[in-house]
């Protein structure tokens, strides 16, 4: 099979985040992550939250993906209260995440096997696909120690695509690559999204990174996080890191940045 | 090759300096008998059949006390690792149990149960309980919370979750928990055996006691072989797989 004879994505979700507010309540004090942070995405929009450590930014994708509840506002995935995870927001972390227990075929199946309405033929084939959409066919059969940081993040991404959620959230997810690895991946990841439209919602502190991939970047300023400016990137796709283009919309981003 | 040689070896030497020390020691053969006359002793017991009748018995009791042992310690265990309270209770009673000699529950499964089986399996599966509890609940908690997380996002949860995901993700500590639950339940198999005296079944432990009872000095370093040798074939049949399966999942297991 070829990466390219798809199978039917689901439709891309909307997301609305609608007056977020946050306060992680240590023995000492009471600190608020996150004060009134609204954002709207639309279905099949690549949106990037760019901010330095401590900005809020993770915590907003743990609420977005229901695994945080907010205190104050809501998220809204197709119009739908966002009240726990849910299949339909499957997140990617920073490290890859992936059971040692399985081989990577294993791991891409976790997902699929608690999919709902797939018989074992039909799982297996989706795993196969997703393998080859992130170049590791001939990897199925790996323990996740035989794979580099690179390929577990690919197997990752395969795993979290498998079970064809209507949004991805990517929480750091090539912050602990090399820089050679993560080039590349930025072109398979424009790749990826292309062919299988999904709503993303990506966090990093990388602004470059963020203009690579983003059709829209949102900057958000520490305590507590707010998101100060969106910065919209009507570059044409695929984008490379290395391109003036880039740089000059990264320059000015970090000029905003340090100017919070 | 040499994987086998060099321990051949190792131990041909060690069974030399036996025979050297009893040929040139000047103790006396009841205290010190020679290597020969154990593996007489040895061959004799083979051959009327009381060395594997008393192995086979051992060894019931032994199975039976160990995996009640794990049925009893592993969801206690995993009880222990979800919240502080059952650490501080549950888990401040297992560490108790583990710190307690085995031999020191003899005199009570004695006076409760009498000179009977019960007593015996008594006293393996508290010898038991403790470690598979400890360890199964440090293995539980020491599992990365990324997993959990990925598992909830995934749709695993509750019943799904425990067994596909956190029970596999402790698999290297309850391995590990599981053979000092069986160390633990052989060394309180073995001190049952000797002080607690019944007819429902010779162990090898009473082997022992009556070696000593008897003077027969060649019996009784020939069970303590016996016993030594079924401790190691089962580490190699019981645990090893899990461990290689283990090592080559995990890639642990190689020391450079």
């Amino acid at each position: 099979m070829s990466a390219t004879d798809g199978f039917t994505a689901a439709p891309p979700a909307k997301l609305a985040v609608q007056h977020v507010s946050k306060w992680f309540r240590t023995p000492r004090a009471s600190v608020q992550a996150l004060d009134d942070v609204s954002l709207d995405v639309d279905g099949g929009e690549f949106v990037c939250l760019l901010g330095p450590s401590g900005c809020g930014k993770s915590t907003l994708l743990d609420i977005i993906a229901g695994l945080t509840l907010p205190d104050k506002g809501q998220v809204l995935a197709d119009n739908i209260r966002v009240l726990g995870p849910g299949r339909h927001r499957l997140v990617m972390f920073q490290e890859s995440a992936l059971f040692p227990w399985l081989n990577v075929f294993g791991n891409v199946m976790f997902g699929l096997r608690r999919a709902a309405g797939l018989n074992a033929a039909q799982q297996r084939q989706i795993a196969d696909y997703h393998l080859n959409l992130v170049g590791l066919a001939k990897f199925k059969k790996a323990y996740v120690h035989e794979l580099s940081g690179g390929m577990k993040q690919r197997a990752a991404l395969a795993r979290s695509l498998a079970p064809d959620p209507r949004v991805l959230l990517m929480d750091e997810p090539f912050a602990s690559l090399d820089g050679m690895t993560r080039e590349q991946l930025y072109f398979d990841l424009q790749r990826i999204w292309e062919e299988r439209k999904k709503t993303i919602v990506l966090v990093t502190h990388n602004v470059r990174e963020a203009v690579c991939l983003g059709d829209r970047v949102a900057l958000m300023s520490p305590s507590p996080g707010r998101i100060r400016e969106e910065f919209a990137v009507k570059l044409p796709r695929p984008r490379d890191i290395n391109t003036a283009e880039v740089a000059a919309l990264a320059q000015r981003i970090t000029s905003a940045l340090k100017g919070l | 090759m040499r994987r086998l040689l060099i321990p051949a070896a190792f131990f041909a030497a060690l069974v030399g300096l036996w025979k050297a020390g009893t040929v040139f020691g000047g103790w006396s053969p009841v205290l010190l008998p020679p290597p020969e006359a154990v593996v007489e002793y040895l061959w004799g017991a083979l051959k009327d059949g009381s060395l594997v009748e008393a192995s086979v018995v051992t060894l019931e009791r032994l199975l039976l006390g160990y995996a009640i042992g794990v049925v009893i310690g592993l969801p206690l265990g995993l009880i222990t690792s979800t919240s502080d309270i059952f650490q501080d209770t549950i888990g401040a009673l297992a560490l108790g149990l583990q710190t307690l000699p085995s031999v020191c529950w003899i005199p009570l499964a004695l006076l409760w149960f009498g000179q009977t089986e019960a007593a015996m399996l008594f006293v393996v599966i508290m010898g038991t309980v403790g470690s598979v509890v400890i360890a199964t609940s440090a293995g539980a908690r020491s599992i990365p919370p990324i997993y959990a997380r990925l598992a909830r996002t995934m749709g695993s949860e509750g019943f799904d979750k425990w067994t596909r995901v956190i029970l596999p993700a402790s698999l290297p500590f309850l391995v590990t928990g599981m053979k000092q639950g069986w160390a633990f339940a052989w060394r309180s198999l073995m001190a049952a055996e000797i002080y607690v005296t019944i007819l429902t079944g010779f162990g090898l432990g009473h082997l022992l006691h009556y070696g000593r009872e008897l003077s027969a000095m060649d019996q009784v370093i020939g069970i303590m072989l016996v016993i030594i040798i079924i401790g190691l074939v089962t580490d190699k049949t019981l645990f090893a797989p899990w461990e290689r399966f283990m090592h080559r999942r995990w890639g642990t297991g190689v020391v450079q």
